[in-house]
């Protein structure tokens, strides 16, 4: 007998275009987050096999911290060029301006949390019915939880432990005014797999992610690059180092990790190797153990 | 880890856990990604730092899937996990349900994905009511494959006997299962570790394999229906650019069978048939497209095709009704089932009303028997259902298509998700 075997990158590729034609189908004003780190981009190349040859039906919205390392943005207008969708921006420097965001202070302050005023902010302003995340449920354990249709309430605000079950490839994207949905069509994949399926697909990915010299310090357990928005206090000493990248946010809480890995082939090598998870990087999350659970609740991706 | 080149020829196995409160669902889920290396050491060192506020002695294991606060809290798991992990034969999507209130609303939604059940029995208690339940509703979801965890094997000084026991106990009930074709039984210890990864040296009677072996091993290769083709639409691209100014794709994941260019197709509802053109992913023309492949199906002819119809073939065609037949799981801990109600119904890409016209009888999840007498669904409660809905649906049973054999009920004002359907 013949047998129908389908590789699981294969299997998830399929999943991941079903989610985001449902997406399209559903709402009115979908949008997709596209911050230029790896998984929006991979989400977004998705989304452009997904409606090929027509282009994808989103606008893509970046929340722009206003802390970006330069070949963040470089990156985002080129990319953006490329597939010929409309890009939004949304300021986090503006709502501070505004004053609906108020800027952390202390030593390690960040403006990753204030992310999430910003978007709800540029959700309300665009008309949004529904934002495409690139959440994996393998990152942090409050995404385990989370699901591919995510509601949110007038507030933005998530309920984890009021979910709608979900069913089979069955999705409830219905809601009430004001409402709206986050939508993770990458939520059964793994860093290993973005890694691999941008090998398999040759997605062109920033340079960030690869070994590169770059003056940095440790704090915190964190490697953090110097930049206009990270100076080295007093007892840090910044040296010049071979470093990449596995995450790409906020430059001001985004660790980098040393490394001389300079092509998928190397990198996919030593996310093998890696006895760490890709967000034991990042500061933002090991603030508390429900760090991520709480921000979410407030409105964030 | 994994072994690079391997990695683009694994294929996927998505597995469910059930089992009651206590009898170690999370202890073997850490365990199975502790002993394959899949946590890595700052997941380690934050449940270690866990473990000591919460007063453990050993690291406790069960806090690596238990991931929102009130869960560590209180100690127990709320909600569906999803968690990941990969060995050098096959990566692995479990969805790990917790054993309390909410019990039978979240197996039924991690087994509606599952190719396998993991059902964890205690070593020192026996098959028990709520084993039987577990059983039955990974049958009701449709899952082939069941692999009964005997655990706590420590805890009876490895013996057989009590193995030999559920065995026997499992068995006499097994042949109530209807979709079920293979059972397998394993002696583990999750805390011990005995079995999960290597086969145990403290029970030498057993002779059959560890535990992640077989789920490395299990064939699930043919558990989608690859007969009749069913190919729901579920969104109409048209570009409109002057490069592929003519273009009209239907998108869609197939749901069962096999599809070619050059087949004939007919499109429901409207019963016109032409052939397939091309099938397409992206700008990569496919020899052929099956279950779960999301692909782009163009036509010969240009007929009227939208998101909600389905392209079948002419002398294989679904069920066409409007009055369905269904085992109804009902979710809602708010509102119970109200005969005569207009709930919202989806089936593949198609959104209907429907009203249920009678509730036929109850399953009692416990005993497992079918009450005529006592007819409310409830948060939880399973019963056979009539429904009368505002199209025709164009379906097959359940047991033939998990995909075009299934729905959801939605509340009409709250849009909450109040049910899930077996089409029979
Ligand atoms: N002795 C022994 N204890 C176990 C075993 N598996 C789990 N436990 C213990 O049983 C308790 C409940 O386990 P847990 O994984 O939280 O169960 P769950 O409610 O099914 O998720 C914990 O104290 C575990 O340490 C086992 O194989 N042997
Ligand atoms: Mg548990």
């Amino acid at each position: 007998m013949r047998t129908y075997n389908v590789t699981h990158l294969n299997q998830l590729e399929s999943e991941s275009i079903y989610v985001l034609r449902e997406t399209a189908a559903q709402f009115e004003r979908p949008c997709l987050l596209f911050s230029g780190g790896k998984d929006s981009i991979v989400m977004a190349h998705l989304a452009a096999k997904a409606f090929a040859p027509a282009k994808a039906p989103f606008n893509f919205l970046h929340v722009d911290t206003g802390h970006n390392f330069p070949e963040t943005i470089e990156f985002r207008d080129r990319f953006v060029k490329k597939l010929g969708v409309q890009l939004v921006v949304g300021s986090v420097q503006d709502s501070i301006e505004r004053g609906t965001a108020q800027e952390e202070t202390g030593p390690d302050a960040s403006r990753n949390g204030l992310q999430s005023v910003t978007l709800l902010e540029s959700i309300e302003r665009e008309g949004f019915d529904a934002c495409l995340g690139g959440g994996r449920r393998d990152e942090e354990k409050a995404r385990a939880k989370e699901r591919f249709f995510s509601h949110r309430d007038a507030f933005g605000q998530w309920d984890p432990k009021n979910q709608r079950p979900e069913l089979w490839n069955l999705f409830n994207g219905r809601m009430g005014p004001g409402e709206n949905f986050r939508i993770f069509p990458l939520s059964n994949w793994t860093e290993m797999d973005i890694w691999q399926y941008a090998r398999l697909e040759e997605i062109d990915l920033p340079s960030l992610y690869f070994a590169h010299e770059r003056e940095v310090f440790e704090r915190n357990g964190s490697l953090l690059a110097v930049s206009e928005f990270v100076v080295p206090r007093d007892g840090e000493n910044p040296s010049k180092e071979t470093v990449r990248f596995r995450t790409i946010g906020d430059a001001t809480c985004t660790g980098a990790v040393r490394s001389k890995a300079s092509s998928l082939d190397e990198v996919i090598q030593e996310v093998a190797a890696s006895r760490v998870t890709e967000r034991g990087s990042r500061s933002d999350d090991r603030r508390s153990e429900a760090a991520m659970e709480d921000r979410k609740k407030q409105g964030y991706f | 880890m994994t072994e690079d080149k391997n990695y683009l020829e694994m294929d996927l196995l998505r597995f469910t856990t059930a089992g009651s409160v206590d009898d170690g669902k999370s202890t073997l889920v850490g365990r199975l990604f502790y002993d394959t290396k899949s946590i890595f050491e700052d997941q380690l060192e934050a449940i270690e730092r866990s473990s000591k506020q919460h007063g453990d002695e050993n690291v406790n294991l069960a806090l690596l899937t238990d991931g929102l606060r009130a869960e560590r809290e209180q100690g127990i798991t709320i909600d569906v996990a999803y968690r990941y992990f990969a060995t050098p034969k096959r990566k692995f999507i479990i969805a790990d349900t917790p054993g309390h209130i909410q019990y039978t609303r979240n197996m039924v939604t991690g087994a509606s994905t599952a190719n396998l059940a993991l059902i964890l029995v205690d070593a020192r208690k026996g098959v028990i009511e709520q084993t039987k339940r577990h059983a039955f509703i990974a049958d009701l979801l449709g899952i082939k494959h069941v692999a009964v965890c005997i655990n706590k094997m420590d805890l009876v000084d490895y013996e057989q006997s009590p193995y030999e026991q559920i065995l026997k106990d499992f068995g006499d009930f097994a042949s109530r299962l209807d979709h079920v074709t293979e059972l397998t039984f394993v002696p583990i210890s999750a805390l011990k570790g005995d079995n999960v990864v290597e086969r145990s040296e403290n029970m030498p009677w057993y002779k059959g394999p560890s535990l992640l072996y077989h789920l490395e091993t299990v064939y699930v290769g043919s558990d989608a229906n690859h007969v009749d083709a069913r190919f729901p639409v579920q969104w109409v691209i048209r570009p409109h650019s002057d490069e592929h100014h003519d273009f009209r794709g239907f998108a869609g994941r197939v749901a069962g069978g096999v599809f070619k260019p050059g087949d004939e197709v007919t499109v429901l509802p409207s019963g016109f048939s032409t052939r397939i053109k091309k099938i397409l992913m992206a700008d990569k023309e496919l020899e052929e497209a099956y279950n779960p492949l999301s692909v782009t199906i163009t036509l010969e002819d240009e007929i009227d095709v939208s998101r909600g119809d389905m392209l079948v073939k002419p002398n294989n065609q679904p069920n066409v009704d409007q009055n369905l037949d269904a085992m109804l799981c009902w979710f809602s801990s708010s509102k119970k089932l109200v005969a005569g109600t207009k709930y919202l119904l989806r089936h593949t890409s198609k959104d209907v009303q429907a009203i249920v016209t009678e509730v036929l009888y109850k399953v009692d999840v416990n005993t497992l028997r079918k009450s005529e007498d006592d007819r409310e669904l409830g948060m939880n409660d399973i019963g056979r259902v009539t429904l009368r809905v505002s199209q025709p649906l164009f379906f097959d049973t359940y047991r033939r298509n998990r995909n075009t054999g299934s729905f959801i009920l939605a509340d009409a004002f709250t849009n909450e998700t109040l049910a899930a359907g077996m089409m029979r």
